[in-house]
């Protein structure tokens, strides 16, 4: 079975753990700079979003990268592998969620892996506005909804 | 059912991988021109700066990928186009029958009338061939002339300064990158690279190259010479379509296609830099050779040939540049439409510049330099035409915070 990482915003307190567990075990540093998932904070509204890759079925980062950097792992993963990546970005602006980002101290690109099928984001969370379960529960329907709707064809419908 | 593919470049490979996962029965044939596995382009200033060797460049890694997924890779140039007969002559000698055809060929380098173009130590930057060329003769300290410090120029720019060559970029337009960044933007681009030591001329010509006795001397317009051991030539590139001639393949500045990227012969198909389809933000049909255009098309058409009707909404022109540590990026109608608005906030010290342009309440262009972060939902903002409501209105003050608007108004906080 195929798990997601799946979001309920309403949950979320704006406490930034899930940065700082991303970024440490990603990093080696508290860096919310360097994490693969970013929470905003609209303060104005009171509302908090965590934000990440939703590892789309067909994926433009990886349909883009030009040397074969980002490919799909057993669990439907994108991963960057970095001895491949030649830090072109072009996979940081063909991404419609802006969820692949450059790190300049590396000259790569950076973006979720579920951290090997067992997110740091997700055991961070002290609300579980973070969870990891079964691709069909819902809630990852409302995510590829927003990914069809960037689509140039028929891309994330898949 | 033959699918046959000319050309060996992203869009073709793009469009076979697709091919064999719409029909696992279907032959599946890649006619490309060089004598190389299917590489990109887009990785050769990569190659030239010494981060990857040849292989890298290569747009599969795994050696059988094409055999293990039925994709026959053949070298073969493709003559005449008998759409008739469907089928295609190659220029070797010997025919390609084929059911299905996708023009896949890209482009190839301008070559401006300008007389030395054709002497020894001046190259284009375009083929594996032309990188093995300038990477023997770009060593540390020789001195290198860039023609052209458009989009493809400066990525080739970055490259040869990475080498350590002394580096002047002629440009006869006003500045860098004039078909992807304003004035603002590219000035900041400009003043970037004279602070590493690039001799950058916008505004100049080269009028003509001659050879000296160890060196190359490059005239220009504004009367002065420059020496070179190399010139590296990047005036801009045009869509091959030359072998249609006759075919009943309508071209213009490529081939020409509909929504759904036939060409006008029957059964033909045409994608990436070859193809003058449609640009999401003007509606008109253009020539947009990019890497990620011509991956959408490769998937898009390779649907349609399979039986699997998939509309070409449209493709948004969006470039990223790296200058060595400076990275800008435009996306759309980056100049604005007609009628909009737009906000933009510049810190000229800081190499730090943003502008969106406005169609009404929906985002239509962006230019960034300085900006990386989450760049990309300039992307998901312009094609999904998202409103912004109140968020127009916070953008017109801060455009810094494109994303927290797109997240806000994906997740219905307005």
């Amino acid at each position: 079975m195929q798990k997601a990482l799946v979001i309920d915003p309403v949950k979320c307190t704006g406490c930034k753990q899930c940065e700082l567990a991303c970024s440490y075990v990603k990093e080696g540093e508290f860096n919310p700079a360097k994490s693969r998932i970013r929470v905003f904070d609209f303060h104005q509204d009171a509302r908090f979003v965590p934000y990440t890759c939703t590892q789309c079925a067909e994926a433009w980062c990886q349909s883009a990268c030009p040397v074969d950097a980002i490919t799909t792992n057993e669990r439907g993963v994108k991963e960057v592998h970095d001895a491949l990546c030649v830090g072109c970005k072009v996979c940081t602006i063909a991404c419609p969620f802006g969820t692949v980002n450059y790190n300049a101290s590396t000259g790569k690109v950076i973006k979720c892996d579920e951290c090997g099928g067992d997110p740091a984001c997700v055991k961070a969370c002290p609300t579980q506005a973070i969870v990891y379960v079964d691709v069909e529960q819902a809630g990852f329907e409302k995510m590829k909804h927003w990914a069809k709707r960037t689509d140039a064809g028929a891309q994330a419908s898949h | 059912m033959h699918h046959v593919i000319l050309g060996a470049g992203p869009a073709g490979v793009l469009a076979a991988e697709t091919l064999r996962k719409q029909d696992t029965n279907a032959k599946i044939t890649i006619l490309g021109a060089e004598d190389e596995p299917p590489y990109s382009r887009m990785a050769i200033p990569y190659l030239l700066s010494g981060q990857i060797d040849e292989e890298g460049t290569y747009l599969r890694q795994d050696a059988g990928h094409y055999k293990n997924h039925g994709i026959e890779v053949t070298r073969a140039r493709a003559g005449a186009l008998d759409a008739k007969h469907k089928k295609i002559a190659l220029e070797d000698g010997g025919e390609v029958q084929y059911d299905r055809l996708l023009i896949a060929t890209g482009a190839s380098p301008v070559r401006p009338p300008v007389e030395g173009l054709d002497l020894p130590g001046v190259h284009s930057c375009w083929t594996l061939e032309d990188a093995r060329a300038i990477l023997d003769l770009a060593q540390k300290g020789d001195h290198v002339v860039l023609m052209g410090a458009g989009f493809i120029g400066s990525i080739i720019l970055e490259a040869l300064v990475s080498r350590g060559v002394k580096l002047s970029a002629v440009e006869k337009e006003d500045r860098m990158v004039p078909r992807m960044m304003d004035q603002t933007a590219s000035g900041m681009l400009k003043r970037w690279w004279e602070e590493h030591g690039v001799n950058v001329l916008t505004g100049t010509q080269i009028k003509q190259i001659t050879r000296g006795e160890d060196r190359l001397d490059v005239s220009l317009s504004s009367g002065k010479s420059l020496r070179a051991k190399l010139v590296v030539v990047a005036a801009g590139v045009a869509s091959n379509t030359g072998f249609l001639k006759g075919s009943g393949v309508d071209t213009d500045a490529g081939v020409k296609v509909d929504g759904f990227l036939r060409t006008s012969a029957n059964h033909v198909y045409a994608a990436g830099d070859v193809a003058q389809a449609k640009d999401f933000s003007t509606g008109e049909f253009s020539v947009l050779a990019i890497q990620p255009v011509a991956a959408d098309h490769g998937r898009i058409a390779a649907q349609n040939m399979a039986g699997r009707e998939t509309p070409h909404r449209g493709s948004l022109n969006m470039n990223v540049l790296a200058a060595l540590g400076l990275v800008s990026s435009s996306f759309g109608a980056w100049d604005g439409i007609k009628g909009g608005d737009n906000a933009a906030m510049c810190d000229a010290d800081a190499y730090r510049y943003l502008r969106l342009e406005f169609d009404g309440d929906r985002l239509a262009g962006v230019q960034a330099v300085g900006f990386t972060d989450h760049i990309g939902v300039a992307r998901g903002l312009i094609e999904t035409k998202l409103r912004l409501g109140r968020w127009k209105d916070v953008l017109m003050k801060s455009p810094e915070r494109l994303a927290e608007a797109y997240v806000a108004c994906a997740q219905g906080i307005r």
